[in-house]
């Protein structure tokens, strides 16, 4: 009966139960106390805004599952945004397929890089891909030397609608292409982890290496899976971004690595591998999304909403790592000793 | 541990297989590098053995080597503290604050002291918070920190609304610029503080409690060692260095903006783990970690010198970090083959 498998599923993912509980509550406060925020313009609008950092999460999400961290990722995408620019212009505009394959190529490539140098000089991910920040980050500066890009090809900077329609007040609303492109990463990424032997196989790398290895599993290929999904996906979520911007910045990405990473995690993603899923990484990006987005509509200055979002992200973590019975435990074991 | 051993077990070894257990395997790689980047520079450059690199070095060190510091101790204990720069930030501003409202530029030096010991509060009030959660949650210190990082950068946003704040008496001017006899003054404040550090780690309990946490932090708890008291006294005192870090900052830009240095906080992890502190924790030490800061910083100068950009220098940094780590696994590959022979 599959009235009763919803339940089941929802006791089988704490994380995932509790985040939707916390969406739902937010968003029913923001639609009692804003009348904007339950409007298809504005779900579109939500949706359309935080393509590139779910684009981003699913990737870094697999990543995370595979035990590793990447720091970088954010960085790459920018060399990627750039080397697509430049190439795409030297050979006179391409487009979507030209754009996306240029992308992805840099992007595996980038990713290959962290991979190779963790699996074969043995360096854990956390100090590979700090340095390869800096190495990517100071490199693009160096050679670009902080020029951004404008002229780019038409077919890239076009807003090109999936649905759109007219609201009562007359503004054009819409779904926008990066829309597709991020359900199709993210649908891949669910296939990937989920529904392939390689998905298994990652799960139990990350959970525990060297058991893995000692089941057969390839080490070297589960390091080259992870960071080159994370580069492939970095690589298009650049494209997304310039899409959305009409530019090419050199460092207009730097920093998101970070707000990333705390979304994927809050969404239940284990730092040390081996848990995590796309439904939590898609509700971890919305829950800050869907904050910052009521915040502006309930006209709180946007100085405040980092500090909020910190906040709750900062709460929720405390939260969820401690039932609150085990921390009672805690301080009465203190107070006894 | 295995270095205070060694001359008793070994006492009959030669002076310089001595003197190269006393300093170090790693310290000695360290000085060799060191020693490579002096050469480098010196033979490209005449001007850069010179007072002038000496300076510019003395004088930028200090704010990247004490967030450094602030960095290091949670790494040994197996953590990490994201939150380092935007915490000096906070309490640069706390500093901001406590003069302006005591006349901005003619502030009092008790209006001073009393914001400097206020700064030297936020910070470890900061620590205090993070702490706490990561000792007795269990959340991961990339998460705890990360989120701090994000809350302190929007707390200060909003309570700054992006703008610079500056307007500081005269007499701040040689904590940032001034010089000691010969010595710059900032410089001179970041040796005290190494030196400090230097003996909490080896000399104090918190010091060996700090690297046993790091190494098996349940065996810790198990020897009795209040393992999660520990934990919050090093983001408290780890909060407390950015602090001292806020204050130089604000002395040496003359102002205080949110976002100063934000782009030093994967640089004082890299100084970490350039210095050889194990990136699980348990192993590290502040005097390798101070050379490998010089080294980054000449590295920076020397460049600088040569009229190549900061970014180069960036690039560099991070292949210096890879360089490094890849020759520390091929030392390792060749003591393993050593102890299998």
């Amino acid at each position: 009966m599959p009235s009763l498998r919803l339940p089941k599923l929802l006791r089988a993912n704490p994380t995932e139960t509790w985040l939707i509980i916390v969406l739902v509550a937010i968003c029913l406060g923001l639609s009692l106390s804003s009348d904007k925020f339950f409007t298809i313009a504005n779900l579109f609008n939500l949706l359309n805004t935080s393509s590139t950092n779910l684009i981003f999460a699913v990737g870094l999400l697999v990543v995370l599952i595979a035990g590793g961290i990447d720091i970088s990722f954010a960085v790459a995408a920018s060399v990627v945004q750039y080397v697509v620019a430049v190439a795409l212009l030297r050979i006179g505009g391409g487009d979507w397929l030209i754009g996306i394959g240029l992308a992805a190529i840099a992007g595996i490539a980038l990713g290959a890089v962290n991979a190779a140098l963790i699996h074969y000089f043995r360096i854990i991910s956390i100090v590979v891909t700090i340095a390869t920040f800096n190495i990517f980050f100071g490199l693009l500066m160096f050679f670009t030397r902080g020029v951004s890009i404008y002229n780019l090809p038409e077919w890239w900077t076009h807003r090109t609608m999936l649905i759109e329609f007219q609201q009562a007040n007359g503004n054009w609303t819409g779904l926008a292409l990066p829309v597709a492109i991020m359900a199709i990463c993210v649908v891949a990424t669910w296939v990937l982890i989920r529904h392939t032997s390689i998905g298994r196989q990652l799960y139990a790398f990350g959970d525990n290496p060297e058991g893995a290895r000692r089941l057969g599993i390839n080490i070297a290929a589960m390091h080259f899976i992870a960071f080159g999904w994370l580069g492939l996906m970095a690589g298009i979520g650049g494209l997304v971004q310039v899409h959305y911007a009409q530019e090419v910045v050199p460092n207009a990405l730097i920093g998101r690595e970070l707000d990333v990473l705390a979304a994927v995690v809050l969404g239940g993603a284990r730092l040390g591998g081996g848990r995590g899923t796309v439904l939590g990484c898609i509700l971890g990006v919305f829950l800050v999304s869907v904050t910052q987005n009521g915040l502006n509509l309930l006209g709180i200055s946007p100085y405040a909403f980092k500090m909020i979002i910190g906040a709750i992200i900062l709460i929720a973590i405390t939260l969820s790592n401690a039932p609150l019975g085990r921390m009672v435990a805690a301080l009465r074991q203190r107070s006894g000793t | 541990m295995t270095d205070s051993l060694a001359p008793t077990a070994a006492p009959k070894r030669s002076l310089p297989r001595r003197l190269f257990a006393k300093i170090g395997a790693e310290n000695i790689g360290l000085l060799i590098a060191l020693v490579v980047v002096i050469a480098f520079f010196g033979t490209l450059s005449p001007r850069f053995l010179s007072m002038a690199t000496f300076d510019s070095v003395a004088f930028q060190l200090p704010e990247l080597g004490l967030l450094t510091l602030a960095m290091l101790m949670p790494i040994i204990a197996g953590g990490i503290n994201l939150a380092v720069t935007f915490t000096a930030n906070l309490c640069g501003l706390t500093l901001a604050w406590v003069l302006h409202a005591n006349g901005g530029p003619d502030a009092s030096v008790f209006a001073f002291l009393l914001g400097s010991v206020l700064a030297v509060g936020v910070g470890t009030a900061s620590g205090f918070v993070m702490g706490p959660v990561i000792a007795y949650t269990g959340a991961h210190p990339i998460l705890v920190t990360l989120s701090m990082m994000i809350f302190l950068r929007g707390l200060g946003e909003f309570l700054t609304r992006g703008a610079d704040i500056s307007g500081f008496p005269e007499f701040i001017q040689p904590l940032g610029h001034g010089s000691l006899l010969g010595v710059p003054i900032p410089l001179l404040i970041l040796i005290a503080a190494v030196i400090v550090w230097h003996i909490m780690m080896t000399r104090t309990r918190l010091g060996f409690s700090n690297y046993m946490v790091g190494s098996n932090i349940e065996a810790t708890r198990y020897s009795g060692i209040p393992t999660r008291r520990v934990i919050t006294l090093i983001y408290a005192l780890s909060g407390a260095m950015c602090g001292i870090a806020g204050i130089i900052m604000l002395s040496r830009f003359n102002s205080v903006r949110v976002g100063h240095g934000e782009s030093y906080v994967l640089i004082t992890v890299l100084a970490c783990f350039l210095g050889g502190v194990n990136p699980f924790g348990g192993f590290g030490k502040v005097v390798s970690v101070f050379l490998a800061l010089i080294i980054l910083q000449l590295l920076s100068s020397g460049l600088n010198l040569l009229g190549a950009s900061q970014h180069l220098a960036t690039a560099i940094w991070g292949i210096m970090l890879v360089g490094i780590m890849i020759l520390r696994w091929a030392a390792g590959q060749l003591t393993f083959l050593r102890i299998t022979r």
